[in-house]
C-alpha cells in the first residue's frame, strides 16, 4: 500500500520536532506547546496531514506515557514519597481542592456528566513537574525558601496521580456501581502489591535488573516497565500507572544510570505522544473552545497562585517566596494532556480533547513568563508601598 | 555555627550556612553531583540572589581553597610569632660526646638559650624530650632559640 512512504513521513515528523525544539531552547520555552502544535497540524484537518505513520505514532504515544510516568517515578525514592506524604498532606489537599474545582465546576456547568467531571478535575490539578522543575533552575530558585514547598507539593501531585489514574480507567471503562467496586478493589490491591515490593523489595527488583553492560540493562529495565505496565493495564489499574511505581522501586545508582539511558528514549517518544495528542484533535474544534479555555487558564492561574502563597505561608516564607511559589506552579504539561489522552480514548465529550489542548497550550507558554515577571512585580510592589511611609 | 539541611524532592539537599554577621550562603546538592552555590539577599532571607553552578570537579576546588585559606593564615600567623627565632635540625654524630648520655647532661638551655623541642629517631618524633631522655648517634636533635643559640648547641653536641 503506502508502505514506501512511511519512513519518509516517520523522518519528516521527527525532523520537525527537532526544529520546533531548536526553537524552544532559543526562546527558554518549554517545547510541549510546540509539539502540540505541530500535533495539530499533521492531523485530520490540519496544514500537512499523515496518511500512512499514525499506526506507529499511536503505539509510539503508548510507550511514550510510560517513559514519562517511569522516569517520574526514578526521580523519586519510596522513602521520599512516604516522607512528603506526611508532611505536606495539608498543602497537598489544599492543592488538591482549590485546582481541581474549576475544572470539576466547568465539566458540570457545560453538562458533560460526572465522569468528564472527574477528567476536568484533573486535567486543571496537576502542574507540569517537569516544567516547573526547569522554571526553578532556569531562575535559579533552588536555593529559595519557598522550593522545598513547591518541590514537595509535586510529588504529592505526583502521588496522588497514582491513586486517581486507576480511579479514571475505572470511570472511564463505564462500569457500573458494583463493577466499579471490584474495579477499583483490584486496583488499588494491585498498587499496594507493587508498592510493597517497591518499599520493602526494591533491592531484589535492582539486582534483578543490575547488569555492568548499559545495552543489557536499557533492555531488562525497559522490558520490566514496559511489561509491568501492561499488565497494569489489563487488571484496569492504567499503564501509566504500573511503570510510575516501577520507577519508584528502583534508587540509588541504578536509578541514575536507568535514567541516563533511558532519558533519550523518553523524549523520542514523550514528543511522540504529544503530537499524537495533537494529531486526534481537529484545529477546527479549538476556537469554539478558546473562550472557556481562557477562563479556566485565568481560574487555574488563581488557584495555583493562592495554593502557593498559603503553602508557603505555613513554611513561613515572606511574601516574595509566596507569590514565586504560586508563579512556579502554574505550567501544565504532560501529565494534564496523558489525562486527557485517557478521557478522548474513552470517548467522552468531543470537546474534551480540544479544550484540554488549549488549556495546556496556555498555561505551558504562559506559566514560566509569569514566573519570570513574578518577582520584579512584587519587588515594585513593596516599593511602591513602602516609599509613602520613609519620605 | 548554624546549618540548616533540606531535602529538595527529586533534585537533593540544600544546606544552608548563617555567618555571624548575619549574610546566608547555601549549597545545592544535586544528586548528579552537580553543586549550586547560593548566596542569599541581605535583606530578604528566603530569596537567593547569586545561584553558580559547580561541576563536581570544580566543587571540590572550591572546597580545597576555602580549606586551604584557613592553612595559609594559620602558617603566616605562626610566622609573625617567632620572627627572631630560627629553627635547627642537628645530628647526634657517632662519636658526639652526647651518644649514650642524657638529654639533661648536655645542660644545652643554660649554656646556650636555645632549647631542643623535640628528637627525631628512627621516623618517630619525641616532641618536648625530658632531661632523662637518652640521646643516641643517629639522632636527630630539632633546637629553636636566636640565631648564635642554635649554633652553640651544634657546636656542643659535637665537641662536648
Amino acid at each position: 500500500m503506502h508502505h514506501d512512504t512511511i519512513l519518509i513521513e516517520l523522518g519528516a515528523v521527527i525532523l520537525a520536532l527537532g526544529l520546533l525544539g531548536a526553537l524552544s531552547l532559543r526562546f527558554s520555552i518549554s517545547p510541549i506547546p510546540l509539539y502540540l502544535l505541530a500535533g495539530l497540524a499533521f492531523g485530520a484537518g490540519g496544514v500537512l496531514p499523515l496518511t500512512t505513520s499514525t499506526e506507529f505514532i499511536s503505539a509510539g504515544a503508548e510507550i511514550g506515557v510510560i517513559l514519562l510516568l517511569f522516569t517520574l517515578g526514578l526521580e523519586y525514592t519510596a522513602p521520599e514519597l512516604v516522607g512528603t506524604l506526611r508532611s505536606s498532606a495539608p498543602a497537598g489537599i489544599i492543592d488538591l481542592v482549590l485546582n481541581a474545582a474549576p475544572g470539576v465546576a466547568a465539566a458540570l456547568i457545560l453538562g458533560w456528566g460526572p465522569v468528564a467531571a472527574v477528567a476536568m478535575g484533573g486535567i486543571t490539578y496537576v502542574t507540569s513537574s517537569g516544567i516547573t522543575a526547569k522554571v526553578l533552575g532556569d531562575l535559579g530558585w533552588l536555593g529559595n525558601r519557598e522550593t522545598p514547598v513547591v518541590l514537595s507539593l509535586l510529588v504529592f501531585e505526583d502521588l496522588m496521580m497514582a491513586l486517581y489514574l486507576p480511579i479514571l480507567t475505572a470511570l472511564l471503562a463505564g462500569v457500573g456501581l458494583l463493577g466499579g467496586t471490584a474495579t477499583l478493589a483490584i486496583a488499588a490491591a494491585t498498587i499496594s502489591a507493587i508498592l510493597l515490593v517497591a518499599l520493602r523489595y526494591g533491592h531484589i527488583v535492582e539486582r534483578f535488573v543490575a547488569s555492568d553492560s548499559d545495552e543489557v540493562l536499557l533492555l531488562k529495565v525497559l522490558g520490566l516497565t514496559v511489561l509491568v505496565a501492561g499488565v497494569a493495564e489489563l487488571l484496569q489499574v492504567s499503564a501509566a500507572v504500573g511503570a510510575f511505581l516501577v520507577g519508584i522501586a528502583l534508587s540509588g545508582p541504578l536509578a541514575h544510570t536507568a535514567r541516563e539511558l533511558l532519558t533519550p528514549l523518553r523524549d523520542l517518544f514523550a514528543a511522540v505522544f504529544f503530537v499524537f495528542f495533537g494529531l486526534q484533535t481537529d484545529p477546527r474544534a479549538l476556537p469554539p473552545v478558546l473562550g472557556v479555555a481562557a477562563l479556566l487558564a485565568l481560574a487555574g492561574i488563581m488557584s495555583k497562585m493562592a495554593t502557593g502563597w498559603l503553602a508557603a505561608r505555613r513554611a513561613g516564607v515572606a511574601i516574595t517566596g509566596r507569590v514565586r511559589a504560586g508563579a512556579a506552579l502554574l505550567p501544565r504539561g504532560e501529565f494534564n494532556i496523558v489525562i486527557a489522552g485517557l478521557a478522548v480514548a474513552a470517548g467522552t465529550n468531543a470537546k474534551l480533547g480540544p479544550l484540554a489542548a488549549a488549556y495546556v497550550l496556555i498555561l505551558a507558554i504562559a506559566g514560566p513568563l509569569a514566573a519570570r515577571a513574578a518577582e520584579p512585580l512584587v519587588r515594585l510592589y513593596l516599593r511602591r508601598r513602602t516609599k509613602p511611609a520613609t519620605t | 555555627m548554624n546549618v540548616e539541611r533540606t531535602d529538595l524532592p527529586g533534585i537533593g539537599t540544600s544546606h544552608v550556612v548563617t555567618t555571624a554577621r548575619g549574610r546566608r550562603i547555601g549549597i545545592v546538592s544535586h544528586r548528579s553531583g552537580r553543586r549550586d552555590l547560593v548566596i542569599y539577599d541581605k535583606e530578604d532571607p528566603d530569596t537567593s540572589v547569586v545561584s553558580v553552578a559547580l561541576s563536581a570537579e570544580e566543587s571540590n576546588a572550591v572546597a580545597e581553597y576555602l580549606g586551604t585559606a584557613r592553612i595559609v593564615e594559620h602558617l603566616a600567623e605562626l610566622q609573625r610569632q617567632v620572627t627572631g627565632l630560627v629553627t635547627e635540625q642537628l645530628v647526634i654524630a657517632p662519636g658526639s660526646p652526647y651518644d649514650g648520655r642524657t638529654l639533661g647532661d648536655t645542660q644545652s638551655r643554660t649554656r646556650t638559650g636555645a632549647s631542643i623541642v623535640a628528637v627525631l629517631r628512627g621516623g618517630d618524633v619525641h616532641t618536648s624530650p625530658r632531661p632523662d631522655f637518652g640521646l643516641r648517634a643517629g639522632d636527630l636533635v630539632v633546637v629553636v632559640g636566636t640565631a648564635a643559640g642554635t649554633e652553640g648547641v651544634a657546636t656542643l653536641l659535637t665537641d662536648g
